[in-house]
């Protein structure tokens, strides 16, 4: 066994591991005084940018992989510069880097170079909803001839419930479902776009994430399922977005695609119904 | 998995398929647990899937046992839910840390080998086998950097770190390599001097001159074949120690299945015949 060179003194680990992280996401321009003397000596040496390259490649890889849709929209080059920004502002807090990046969206929509693709964000909300859905726990969806099955009376006070890997969102301003899925699939950008609100419905239903463009009402609807509301008051809510909604085939397309993993009835619903 | 004695190979989505149907006898694959840590989907169906067929190792490189401070629990929950899923033959982790104060640095960051480090890294050492109710095994990492203040050298440490915890140790013979060159010191001694009878597991992996310095640095890549050099520590290793669970490593530039599988069978047959193959 060695002796010891120096004697370590109480919490001489704690500040090596502070200095050297805060090293790790410095830029190479930092002045060599404004390093920790602890990782000074360190740092000095070349070999330090292996560390300093595989971290923030690490965590750039793993924005791009999460990001695909938006990466293809600026290109490489753009993504990488800006996710380098976004590491560096918010490291993953989480080992798992299928995860990481909840917050990319939000830093697109305050990131200064990218104000004049105000799509964005928009864009990299779908692409997280993309691993939400991927990651979220297994569940059978319901099978739609078991609403069928249900007696007329019996459906009003239904409550149906969101699979876990059902996500859907409502886009006002752009056409963000086409924008996202024509980068997702690699399809030809150049294609004619309609500028107009658009909502997207992503899914999971066996092992493979499936995506449907959904109108307001539906996802007004689903809201509302995901609120525990009755298939009654959902309808509600969705009439009182889009008048004209045609509910019997919104409901027929939301189960096809899964978005439904089970059922259950509002017992209050029904003694209304029976004792009005 | 130390019974099974075989060579098993790094599991990448990209080969779920062939990996799945390889009926090749003994094979197991080995998985970065952090990367199955997920409610559910498509890559815990094609992990448990495989499992049914082949025996699986977990690999961790987020725990952060030389951190100072403990591994984050909900972590170390997560690590133990996923074993109790796939039952692994073995679970690793490294002497290095990457999480630190609630951030993950995706890498194996090194620190001074001081008394502090030992008594921190022992105790979370612990704490993860006690939460895993079983041992793990510790890897030796790669090392870039000359830092002064070692006050144990790493393989006194790793046996230190074994003797208070009763942790086994994984072998990494690439991260030998690289270190021994990157440092300056002999990789034969180190070999040499490695308890063998604490390894459970032995890595082999490619390297690769990094790419501003060049051939004055070796980069732990995991890119490219094992190298030559490599494959004769391997041989002087296990003719010393005998046979152990022997894993190739591959993360990028990844080849095709059967170039992979090609180089688990040199490993195989190396480990059938450990005495032979030093000559």
């Amino acid at each position: 066994m060695n002796a010891p060179m120096n004697t370590p003194i109480p919490g001489t680990l704690a500040r090596f591991q502070d200095a050297f992280a805060q090293a790790l996401l410095a830029l190479e321009a930092t002045p060599a005084a404004a390093i920790a003397s602890d990782v000074a000596a360190l740092t000095a040496q070349p070999a330090f940018a292996v560390y300093r390259n595989t971290v923030m490649k690490g965590c750039i890889d793993a924005l791009q992989a999460n990001y695909p849709a938006v990466a293809r929209l600026v290109g490489e080059e753009w993504f990488r510069a800006a996710a380098a920004i976004h590491v560096r502002e918010a490291l993953p807090a989480d080992p798992t880097l299928l995860r990481y990046g909840a917050a990319f969206a939000d830093f697109l929509a305050r990131f200064e170079p990218a104000a004049e693709l105000p799509y964005l964000p928009g864009v990299a909300r779908l692409d997280r909803y993309w691993t939400e859905a991927h990651t979220a726990p297994t569940e059978d969806a319901l099978d739609p001839a078991a609403v069928a099955r249900l007696a007329p009376e019996a459906l009003a006070g239904t409550v149906l419930h969101p699979h876990p890997a059902a996500r859907w969102a409502w886009f006002a301003d752009a056409p963000i479902y086409t924008i996202w899925s024509r980068n997702r699939n690699d399809a030809a950008l150049d294609d004619n776009l309609d500028w107009q609100p658009e909502g997207a419905l992503l899914v999971r239903p066996r092992d493979v994430v499936e995506w449907i463009a959904l109108d307001a009402a539906g996802c007004v609807f689903l809201d509302a399922c995901a609120a525990g509301a009755t298939l009654a008051a959902a309808a509600q809510a969705a009439l009182r977005v889009q008048s004209d909604a045609d509910l019997a085939r919104l409901m027929s397309t939301l189960l096809e695609a899964g978005a439904f993993s089970g059922m259950s009835f509002d017992h209050n619903q029904r003694l209304m119904e029976e004792h009005p | 998995m130390t019974t099974a004695l075989t060579a098993g190979l790094g599991l990448k989505p990209q080969h779920y398929e062939a990996a799945l149907a390889c009926p090749a006898d003994g094979l197991w694959f080995e998985v970065h647990p952090e990367n199955y840590m997920v409610a559910g989907g498509p890559r815990l169906a094609w992990l448990e899937a495989i499992r049914a067929r082949h025996a699986i190792s977990l690999h961790g490189v987020a725990l952060s046992l030389a951190a100072d401070a403990e591994p984050d629990p909900a972590h170390l929950a997560r690590l133990a839910g996923l074993a109790r899923r796939i039952e692994p033959a073995l679970i690793s982790e490294h002497l290095a840390w990457s999480t630190w104060r609630g951030a993950y640095h995706p890498d194996l960051l090194p620190f001074p080998r001081s008394g502090e480090a030992l008594a921190r890294i022992a105790d979370n050492v612990s704490r993860t086998q006690d939460a895993l109710q079983r041992r793990i095994a510790l890897e030796n990492p790669s090392h870039y950097l000359h830092i002064d203040g070692h006050a144990w050298d790493e393989i006194d440490f790793l046996a230190e770190l074994a003797r208070r915890t009763g942790c086994g140790l994984l072998l990494d013979v690439n991260n030998v390599y690289v270190s021994a060159r990157n440092l300056g010191c002999p990789a034969e001694a180190y070999i040499d001097a490695f308890p063998g009878e604490r390894v459970m597991e032995i890595h082999l992996a490619g390297h690769a001159p990094d790419p501003n310095l060049g051939a004055a640095l070796l980069v732990d890549s995991h890119d490219a074949p094992v190298a030559p050099e490599v494959w004769a520590l391997y041989a002087r290793l296990i003719a010393r120690i005998g046979a152990r669970a022997t894993l190739i490593e591959r993360d990028d530039k990844l080849p095709d299945f059967a170039t992979l599988f090609a180089e688990r069978e040199r490993a195989d047959s190396m480990l059938r015949t450990p005495l032979a193959v030093a000559a």
